[in-house]
């Protein structure tokens, strides 16, 4: 299960700002869970926004990536109503797609 | 009869010629950038660039680190990553003494603009490096960063 990621792009003076946060633990490998073992890493490997089908940034993180990881980025090129999406794929192969109007 | 033989014969053929092509790394897996595990498992600033296939690091004040000298909550420390070198198609972070160093690496797509701003976990106090591809000159800018509590093995 996953859970969706918000986005948010607003346009001005031609330059679309895009704040993203996803819903993921980004576990490191590092902590100890409650039986005293390292709870496995589990964290979002590749990220990807396209604008209108147009990849505008891609992303390969590691698991030092905060919890719940936040995005912030500007490009140009965008129009009002125009289509953002952004995709995951995680250590453990989930994926997750969401999109968003550029306001 | 013979007709299902020849068109399954031809599937097959296709198949395996788009299994080759995407085995030969000619045709993407997905639009992702394919994840450099060797990368990602690397100590060190220097062999981690090395394992992203970059050399020869110098330190800029094109490249431009963005965050708090100190840090509360090393689970959760903001960071921007600003370049002002001409041509910049990458965007990296590094946080020296995390078990593993490189945390991220942003590839700059067609109009967007060279700066890129997260949340990173830092482990200890440490350089936090930020690293930047601009035509094919690697260019760094270092912090040092204090952390008052580790952000690697608690539970955010």
């Amino acid at each position: 299960m996953t859970s969706p990621t918000r986005i948010r792009a607003t346009i001005r003076d031609g330059i679309v700002d895009v704040r993203v946060l996803m819903t993921h633990e980004m576990e490191t490998g590092q902590r100890p869970g409650d039986d005293g073992k390292l709870v496995p890493a589990w964290f979002i490997r590749e990220v990807a926004v396209t604008h209108n089908g147009n990849t505008v940034m891609s992303a390969q993180w590691g698991p030092a990536i905060s919890k719940n990881p936040y995005l912030q980025f500007r490009f140009r090129g965008g129009a009002v109503g125009d289509k953002i999406d952004v995709k995951w794929t995680d250590n453990r192969g989930e994926s997750r797609s969401d999109s968003a109007a550029i306001a | 009869m013979s007709g299902f033989a020849l068109t399954r014969r031809r599937a097959l053929k296709t198949g395996g010629a788009l299994a080759a092509l995407i085995a030969a790394g000619l045709l993407p897996r997905d639009a992702f950038a394919a994840w450099n595990q060797a990368a990602f498992e690397t100590k060190g600033v220097a062999e981690s660039l090395r394992a992203l296939g970059l050399a020869q690091p110098a330190a800029s004040d094109q490249v431009q680190l963005v965050m708090s000298d100190v840090a509360e909550n090393g689970a959760v420390v903001p960071v921007q990553i600003v370049s002002r070198a001409p041509n910049t198609t990458k965007i990296g972070l590094m946080v020296e003494r995390n078990p593993n160093t490189l945390s991220a690496v942003f590839d700059i797509g067609a109009g967007m603009l060279p700066e890129i701003a997260t949340r990173v976990r830092l482990q200890e106090t440490s350089n936090v490096v930020a690293f930047v591809v601009a035509d094919g000159k690697v260019l760094t800018a270092t912090r040092l960063v204090s952390v008052t509590l580790g952000g690697c093995a608690v539970s955010s």
